[in-house]
């Protein structure tokens, strides 16, 4: 090997054809006859359906047809439960997934009644308005705590007290650590994520080739195979029949991994009903409402410290907000229960959700996935305890890190995978020490602060610390094969949502193949290029395929060194792969291109040993024993006007381990990108339902995205930790960077503002100007 | 019904479009040329931008039949040819100024015109002309390092 690409800071591959505008993208598939799909929704949040008339609308020129959930006789069907519940010995759960089109009642605002295919999407829009509704209201179901009580309204009729699901876990035995403590901490917490607002909304295309007997769909998803396999059942066809493109796609963040949303199961039918190309795009309002969000739950947490700060154990009881249906599973409260222990040794932990059926739309992982609301839980508990122990917010997690030779380390609950929530590597101390320095803690408490505040500016520091379980399975798969041109074509089920997928894969698979890293092509989430894998999700994508295409590339590597042999006559071991050629050790001259190899391997006439596989190529899989665990520590000077409540943020610091690094660029990439989500999430955006059910910012106008002036320039740094639980020893980055922020917003404004001295406590997430005014004017 | 004529990246386009037509929807499904965006129709994002007469404008904030008789730029004009990049283009490749890329044909229209009237900005002037293009992979940092990038390649 002449250059190793692998942990260099290569520029990306795919980047000419997104900045000259060929990429493709969903709502760019233009297609001959293509019609175009509308969906009427509910504007009520809860109701019963009395009638739906769509004559009217039928009858306008343009429409093609109109459907309702009557049209869709036996089609007609709940969604499957993407992710059954973790084997947690006694819990509740009760599975109501959505479905095509509301039948009967609806229960979110944005659930679809209807479906309009016109010529055009103006002519389908006008249509929805020639639709006549009659809806009964009823009582929403909007605040948690009311929710459980069974004398009102419920989502799901047979379902009392709107309990979707019911978990307790424990470790060790909480009341003899409670028997023990010397200080307990005890409070209420708010924790509400948001909207995950990709700039490129949901869509589809499907087509049906009733020639062919063949169905393709371009689809903005996550999981192009898994939206294969449901559709090809749904629609009684073989999964070869069906091929899902999932081309470039514009930010996913999360909700793009749900699958079958109603638009995903109507579309198909319809442009296999009319044997034409359909095309629906989500517009802005309806992402508010239509695409899934991630919510609030409400956390009543204590604490049990001996008087030096050591945590002798942590009891939490929680509700969870999970929308009108729950079809991926218990995975975000099961996060936010795992991910509160931290990176800290925690004996005894009791810890109980309920996760509440409520009359808002559905609430599946966004980037973080429940993480940050554990994360905010622990880290204000130590804050506070630091605080009434009169010890140093920074030492106090030091004391309590689980020690750099305790690894693996098993929290004895279990995770989101099913499996043991068990740390595989990990060492905090040194993030934490490399956070401190960089933003030069001590200095800014002993004299910065002091100065700045006899200056009358409200400056303040904030240090919060994290774990990340990345990289679970159960497996992808990768096919490397070497082209006749000399080119590498690098295959994986997975999609990618800008990841930089065809750059990472590209160098693990030229690093083993001898290639430059530009001759290496990536293929990612087209079914037919691919035809097993999962998806994107849970950080796992660099982890499991980045493996996967890392096995395949070394078995072509070895089919490229037999062949070659062969051809010179000599052993493997006098052969080096560089540059896109095999030589021979110290023979100029004696060279052979990979392309002229695969030709040779893949002969016209003439008899092969048998057993031969053609080509230079192969398909291998990966599947780890359970997720790699990263970690890291976010720092934060922030300055805040007393009278305005708006923020500055003077220097903002990540410290991060995620393993091994494939590609530092691409990296901090993905760490600016969550932090800048978690910034938001902390302190611009905020769903704001009323008791109605009703969203009351649903435009960009409203829900605040952090722009180029809110999120500040960030200093990285990394330490390297490998995971034990692959061959490249790579933990998942993807969500880290949006994990911590909260936590590290409110702990910095409450020093910025001395909060502290004002007996006042930020205990909730989203924060905002408007919310600290009324926070620190309320009557005492 | 309206005829409009309009030039787009120095081409001639003559069409009738209806009077509602948005002038994103006539250069993205009409002229088939896709690379900008659509991400909010209704003018926060900035993903549609484009350049009308020298100016960056939202396209999906303005009808086709306004653009009788005028100019246009989108990111498909941006570089001189298919096979080169513009220096803006280089500096966002060379900065990893991109994640989806959704929103950076948008980005690059409004940066084109800022560093066309501002050769020399500083990282302030940057941000405050970035901040109506919302971009949510980035987290900006990365593509206010490639227009500070470009600025000084294009002075030099």
């Amino acid at each position: 090997m002449t250059t190793r690409n692998f942990g260099a800071p290569i520029t990306r591959n795919e980047d000419a054809r997104l900045l000259s505008g060929q990429a493709l993208f969903v709502d760019d598939v233009e297609l001959p006859g293509m019609l175009h799909a509308a969906f009427l929704r509910s504007n009520v949040a809860h109701a019963r359906i009395r009638s739906i008339d769509v004559a009217a609308a039928r009858t306008r020129p343009g429409v093609v047809a109109v459907y309702t959930a009557a049209d869709l006789g036996a089609y007609w069907v709940p969604g499957p439960l993407l992710v059954p519940p973790p084997p947690i010995a006694g819990i509740t759960f009760n599975q109501r997934t959505q479905v095509p089109l509301a039948k009967d009642k609806v229960r979110h605002v944005g659930e679809p009644l209807a479906v309009v295919l016109a010529d055009s999407r103006y002519v389908a829009e006008d249509a929805l308005a020639d639709i006549g509704v009659e809806l009964d209201p009823l009582p929403a179901v909007v605040d948690l705590e009311k929710a459980l009580n069974d004398t009102g309204a419920r989502v799901h009729e047979d379902v009392r007290g709107n309990i979707a699901a019911h978990v307790r876990q424990c470790r060790g035995n909480y009341a003899t650590a409670r028997s023990r403590a010397e200080h307990l901490v005890a409070r209420r917490f708010l924790y509400d994520h948001g909207a995950s607002s990709p700039i490129e909304t949901r869509g589809i295309v499907a087509n049906w080739d009733g020639r062919a007997n063949q169905l393709t769909i371009w689809d903005t998803t996550q999981a192009p195979v898994f939206l294969r396999n449901g559709l090809a059942g749904m629609l009684g066809l073989s999964e070869r029949q069906v091929r899902v493109i999932a081309p470039f796609v514009g930010g996913g963040f999360g909700p793009k991994i749900m699958l079958f949303y109603p638009e995903e199961v109507v579309i198909p039918w319809v442009a296999m009903k009319h044997n034409r190309p359909v095309k629906w795009i989500e517009d802005r309002l309806e992402h508010f409402f239509a695409t899934t969000q991630e919510r609030g739950q409400t956390h009543d947490a204590e604490m049990a410290l001996s008087r030096d700060g050591q945590i002798l154990g942590i009891k939490d009881t929680f509700l969870h907000d999970t929308g009108a249906y729950n079809p991926y599973g218990l995975t975000v409260p099961i996060n936010s229960q795992c991910t509160l222990l931290g990176p800290y040794v925690v004996p005894h932990y009791d810890s109980t959700f309920t996760a509440v059926f409520t009359n808002k739309p559905i609430v599946t992982p966004y980037r973080g996935a429940g993480r940050q609301h554990g994360v905010f839980v622990i880290e204000r508990l130590l804050d506070l305890a630091a605080r009434e122990l009169g010890i140093d917010r920074a030492e106090i997690r030091r004391k309590n890190f689980i020690p750099a030779d305790a690894f693996p380390y098993n929290n004895e609950i279990i995770y989101q995978d099913f499996t043991a929530l068990e740390y595989d590597s990990g060492n905090y101390e040194p993030i934490l020490d490399k956070a401190l320095g960089m933003i030069d803690y001590r200095k800014f408490l002993a004299e910065e602060q002091p100065q700045l505040r006899a200056q009358g500016r409200n400056v303040g520091i904030g240090i919060a610390c994290y774990v990340e379980g990345t990289g679970i399975g159960p497996y992808e798969g990768a096919k490397v094969q070497v082209q006749a041109n000399g080119k590498v074509s690098v295959a994986t089920g997975i999609g990618t949502q800008g990841q930089g997928h065809f750059t990472s894969f590209a160098q693990i698979a030229a690093d083993q193949v001898g290639v430059d890293v530009r001759d290496v092509d990536v293929v990612t989430g087209d079914t037919d290029q691919f035809y097993w894998g999962a998806g994107t999700f849970a950080s796992r994508g660099a982890v499991v395929a980045g493996n996967a295409v890392n096995e395949a590339a070394k078995v072509v590597r070895q089919k490229i060194l037999r062949l070659a042999a062969e051809h010179f006559e000599c052993a493997e071991e006098d052969l080096e792969i560089a540059d896109g050629a095999v030589s021979v050790v110290g023979v100029p001259g004696q060279s052979v291109k990979l392309g002229a190899l695969a030709l040779k391997a893949n002969p016209m006439r003439g008899a092969v040993r048998p057993g031969t596989e053609p080509g230079l190529e192969s398909t291998q899989y990966f599947g780890p024993p359970r997720g790699a665990t990263a970690s890291g520590v976010h720092a934060m000077i922030v300055e805040v006007d007393s009278q305005t409540f708006m923020l500055k943020v003077l220097k903002y610091v990540v410290v991060h381990d995620c393993g091994t690094i494939i590609n530092p660029l691409i990296l901090a990439g993905q760490i600016h990108g969550g932090v800048a989500q978690g910034i938001g999430n902390a302190f611009y955006e905020h769903l704001v339902f009323d008791d109605q059910g009703q969203l009351l910012n649903a435009s960009l106008a409203d829900y605040l995205l952090p722009s180029a002036l809110e999120v500040p320039r960030m200093d990285i740094a990394h330490t390297v930790t490998a995971s034990p639980l692959n061959p490249l020893g790579i933990k998942g980055a993807g969500e880290a960077g949006a994990i911590p922020v909260g936590p590290l917003f409110a702990q910095a404004i409450e020093d910025a503002l001395g909060l502290a001295d004002q007996k006042i406590e930020l205990l909730e997430i989203p924060l905002s100007p408007n919310r600290l005014f009324e926070l620190t004017t309320k009557p005492r | 019904m309206h005829e409009v004529t309009v030039t787009v990246n120095g081409a001639q386009h003559r069409r009738t479009v209806e009077s509602r037509m948005l002038l994103s929807d006539f250069l993205r499904h009409d002229l088939l040329l896709a690379g900008t965006h659509v991400g909010c129709e209704h003018g926060v994002c900035g993903a549609c931008t484009v350049i009308f007469d020298g100016v960056a404008v939202r396209s999906c904030l303005m009808l086709a039949a306004q653009a009788d008789g005028h100019a246009i730029m989108t990111v498909e004009g941006l570089a001189a040819d298919r096979d080169h990049l513009h220096p803006l283009q280089e500096a966002m490749r060379d900065c990893h100024g991109l994640q989806c890329g959704y929103c950076t044909p948008g980005i690059l229209m409004t940066m084109k015109c800022f560093l066309d009237e501002t050769p020399a900005p500083d990282e302030a002037q940057i941000r405050e002309a970035l901040s109506g293009n919302l971009c949510r992979c980035t987290g900006y940092q990365h593509i206010v390092d490639a227009m500070m990038l470009a600025a000084e390649r294009l002075r030099s």
